[in-house]
């Protein structure tokens, strides 16, 4: 067990000054610092939810088609320029976010929800319902993550029983969530193993404390930092895999989603004609958004990794010092 | 050349016929001041002052956090950034009568001069053995880099005697750190500070991790060493009752200044520091009568 | 008249090495009984079963055998009899750093208890209550104390908490496992007399689980030298510590410091090497009996 604590050693090293993985934790240690990192991603993520529930007031219908086909951007009050069938590809690209970042949302939830369900269960329970889970976890995990949504996805689109939601938005979102737990259910679970053995678990069983909460208010507060982390993994991952399954045409058929706007633009040779304006923004949505997920999720991984955070410090105070050594000596000699 | 194949060495405190030793200093550390550049400043070390006389066990008491580790760091010229010594200085009185700034060593003589004549034995010992080398080539590479004449076989000869000398089974030279106790590690880890023949070994809380008995055993080995081998033992921990036992005098630290300094039997008999009395008045005596202060639900020590 | 008793209890734990799965015993047959008012201390070395027993004790660990009787009465392993149970038994641990959350506030720490074991009817109640543990164990200003969060607490002060919390339930008996060895020298034994205190108040049955001989002499009316999961040696504090029968716990004695034996491993270590230059060899065959040389 590790009862490595600043507090608890006889003396202090500069380690433990610079508060190295040891450092002491409270309520405001579990927000990420403000940094460039996290602004930046901030400014990303944010301003592409705008432009995502904003961005249809102002522009036309994404399905009207009275435009004049393959306008660059810029005539004829299409910023963005129209599609092959004369779509504006402004309008497309506000709904597109609008389709893309549910998809995300949904599937996310559905990992999350998956993956406390068989990380932190099985981690606390144990025993034989451990074993179980994690052999299934395992399982899935193995499986190669996109042909098997490929498969998924085909097989939903023939099958009777889910003719209902052939094909819809939702549907694909459900299927990427089903895909993309394992990973985060194997460091819940180790998590959550590690967890349990703490004494403030033991002595929340002692003072009479039922399983159920112990598991909800003494254990996931702990793994909030890390559950946002994984969330926003599974976002973004659900939000590139929807672009590719759409892509190969398998994507969600009449929604919009950023997928489907690359799918269009393949199919309508947009590459050959010249198009750039019908693939490109939709590429670089997808590109944009998952970067500024990305940066909020190093700033997550910093509480949840206090190297990572003190490590920026950590150089500049040994600098600091190694300077003062340097200009004693200067003074020395003069 | 190497002093390691030296059957025994002079005995350097001469005794004199009553049986009290004529003193010679063997490290002499004067104001010394060490600052751990963060911020806020942490000023671990204030101004101290000690001289450490040759084949003498000192130990250094003090709580978590008084700046006892940081303070035998510097002895030893161990720092590193963000710990900066701000002042001070640390003479080593060579037995050849050399005097060694300390402070002013860099580079290969400092390389020459550490382990040669201060050795230390580190907090949590235990865990400082390399667990993917063996012993052996633990103790190999002592002796590569400071006796680089020795042959393999007398390498193999003088690691042997070593771990006989701490009563580890020399058969088990080509064992890893994982495959001994914890003791046992502790053991080792003597016999790797001995490994020289240094004049002064600093040992931080040697036998923190271990259960008493165990314990017991590496301080009476520690102690018959030092009769054998006469070198100078700074021995810092928190666990005064045990200093009283084993130390030829106590310094006893808090906040980074040395608030006492006498003899282990002055210390115990006679503190003059309201915080010595106060560390002397934490431990029980276990034999003793029963004090006034034990058990009587009385609020004594800490307040909130 | 209320009692703990502790009857014949066993531990065993099953070690995988390999495919291979031996048994160890970590506990054997280990009976006492507490009684309100009294503290035994269960004294012994690591890896001598004693957090084993304290841990069977507050229900943490299942025994393999034995039982625990609350009241003379067979105490429940679930459900509601286990709830009753922990209302009257319960337990300090040993590390402060961790035995309490670093997310909730202190406040929430006796909330809970209170909460669980219904001491306190609303709001208004429940925080006088909270107001009145923090007090007993000198945290105060209270309302101050239980806004805070552990992390901003000291080693000692959290093992207060720690100490109104197990209190908060009503508990009649007080498992305290090593409850001070975690803590800074000077301030062990203000804890050590708060507990003594608290336990004078409400007469408690407390269990004082502890490696430290000397301490567990004063605070204890009891002794049980545990060794390898069994106790060895049991009686009155005081006849166990100044008259010691069995041999583990003459070594225990002889190799735990005490301030008044100054000088005397020198002078022992000296006598030997003066004895083995004189040509005697001083190797004690009754040093190595229970095989600590080797550790």
């Amino acid at each position: 067990m590790a009862k490595d604590d600043i507090r608890d050693r006889e003396t202090v090293t500069p380690a433990d000054v610079l508060g190295g993985p040891t450092r002491r934790r409270g309520l405001t240690d579990f927000m990420p610092r403000k940094s460039g990192k996290l602004l930046a991603g901030l400014v990303l993520v944010v301003g592409t939810l705008l432009f995502a529930f904003l961005g249809p007031l102002f522009t036309q219908n994404p399905r009207n088609s009275d435009n004049p086909a393959l306008l660059p951007p810029g005539s004829d009050g299409h910023v963005l320029g129209t599609t092959s069938l004369g779509r504006d590809v402004l309008a497309q690209l506000a709904h597109g976010a609008q389709g893309s970042i549910m998809v995300g949302l949904v599937a996310g939830a559905i990992a999350l929800v998956l993956s406390l369900i068989f990380g932190i269960l099985a981690g606390y329970v144990g025993g034989w319902t451990d074993e179980g889970l994690s052999a299934f976890t395992s399982v899935m995990l193995v499986l190669p993550g996109l042909p098997l949504i490929i498969v998924l996805a085909s097989f939903a689109q023939q099958s009777d029983a889910l003719q209902f939601m052939s094909r819809s938005l939702w549907l694909v979102a459900i299927i990427l969530g089903l895909t993309a737990w394992p990973g985060a259910a194997i460091v819940l679970r180790s998590q959550a193993r590690s967890l349990r053995v703490r004494d403030y678990v033991a002595a929340s069983r002692v003072a009479g404390e039922k399983p159920h909460w112990i598991i909800g208010v003494e254990i996931l507060p702990n793994l909030l930092p890390l559950l946002a982390a994984q969330f926003i993994g599974a976002v973004i991952l659900a939000i590139m895999n929807e672009a590719g399954l759409a892509y190969l045409g398998l994507g969600p058929s009449g929604s919009i989603t950023w997928g489907t706007m690359l799918n269009e633009a393949q199919t309508g040779a947009a590459l050959t004609r010249g198009a750039w304006w019908w693939f490109v923004p939709p590429g670089l949505m997808i590109a944009l958004f998952g970067c500024g997920l990305s940066l909020i999720n190093f700033s997550i991984d910093e509480v949840v990794n206090p190297k990572l955070r003190t490590a920026p410090a950590a150089v500049k105070s040994v600098r600091k010092a190694a300077k003062a050594v340097a200009e004693d000596e200067k003074k020395v000699e003069a | 050349m190497s002093s390691t194949r030296e059957p025994e060495r002079e005995p350097v405190v001469t005794r004199a016929p009553g049986g009290t030793p004529v003193l010679t200093p063997v490290l002499t550390a004067k104001n010394v001041s060490i600052e751990y550049e963060v911020t806020p400043v942490v000023h671990a070390v204030k101004d101290v002052s000690l001289t450490l006389h040759r084949g003498e066990i000192l130990g250094l008491a003090g709580e978590s956090g008084c700046g006892k580790t940081t303070f035998a760091y510097g002895l030893n010229k161990l720092l590193k950034p963000p710990a900066l010594m701000r002042s001070g200085e640390i003479t080593f009185h060579d037995k050849n009568g050399e005097d060694i700034d300390v402070v002013g060593l860099d580079g290969e003589r400092l390389r020459a001069f550490r382990w040669d004549k201060i050795s230390m034995v580190f907090q949590g010992a235990m865990n400082s053995l390399n667990p993917v080398i063996s012993v052996k080539a633990q103790l190999y590479d002592i002796f590569s880099t400071h006796r680089p004449g020795m042959s393999t076989k007398e390498k193999k000869a003088a690691s042997e005697e070593l771990l006989r000398t701490v009563g580890v089974d020399p058969a088990r030279l080509g064992s890893y750190a994982h495959e001994f106790s914890g003791g046992m590690r502790q053991r080792v880890m003597i016999a790797m500070a001995l490994a020289l023949r240094p004049q002064v070994m600093i040992m931080d809380e040697p036998t923190t991790a271990l259960d008493v008995v165990v314990q017991r055993g590496i301080l009476r080995e520690i102690m018959r060493l030092r009769e054998q081998f006469d070198f100078a033992v700074v021995f810092i921990t928190h666990d005064l009752p045990m200093l009283l036992e084993i130390s030829d005098r106590i310094a006893v630290m808090r906040a980074g200044e040395i608030v006492e300094l006498d003899s282990a039997e002055n210390i115990y008999t006679n503190p003059q520091h309201e915080y010595t009395r106060k560390l002397l008045s934490s431990f029980p005596s276990l034999t003793g009568d029963r004090g006034a202060f034990v058990r009587t639900g009385e609020q004594s020590g800490e307040v909130a | 008249m209320s009692v703990l008793e502790v009857k014949d209890l066993v531990k065993d734990f099953t070690v995988r090495k390999g495919l291979k799965r031996s048994k160890l015993r970590a506990v054997n047959d280990v009976s006492f009984t507490l009684e309100p008012g009294k503290t035994i201390a269960l004294v012994g070395e690591s890896g001598s079963g004693k957090s084993t027993v304290a841990r069977m004790i507050a229900k943490l660990e299942t025994p393999s055998s034995g039982e625990i009787l609350l009241d003379g009465v067979p105490s429940a392993t679930r459900g509601r009899g286990l709830d009753g149970y922990r209302h009257d038994v319960q337990m300090v641990f040993q590390d402060p750093f961790a035995s309490l959350n670093p997310f909730h506030s202190i406040e929430h720490h006796l909330e809970r208890p209170l909460k669980l074991h219904k001491r306190a009817k609303g709001r208004g109640e429940l925080e006088g209550q909270i107001h009145a543990l923090l007090e007993r164990v000198n945290l105060t200003p209270a309302e101050v104390m239980a806004k805070r969060r552990p992390h901003e607490l000291s080693g000692g002060q959290r093992q207060r908490v720690a100490i109104a919390r197990a209190l908060a339930p009503g508990a009649r008996f007080l498992v305290a496992d090593e409850p001070v060895s975690m803590l800074d020298v000077s301030i062990r034994l203000g804890v050590l007399n708060l507990l003594a205190r608290l336990q004078r108040e409400e007469n408690l049955g407390v269990l004082y689980i502890t490696h430290d001989l000397a301490t567990a002499r004063h605070f204890s009316d009891e002794i049980l030298v545990m060794f390898r999961g069994t106790i060895v040696e049991r009686g009155p504090s005081d006849e166990v510590i100044l008259d010691p029968q069995h041999e583990y716990t003459k070594l225990l004695l002889s190799a735990s410091p005490d301030p008044g034996n100054q000088g005397r491993l020198r002078d022992e270590v000296r006598a030997e090497l003066a004895a083995s230059a004189a040509g005697g060899t001083v190797q004690d065959p009754g040093r190595d009996r229970f095989g600590t040389a080797g550790l």
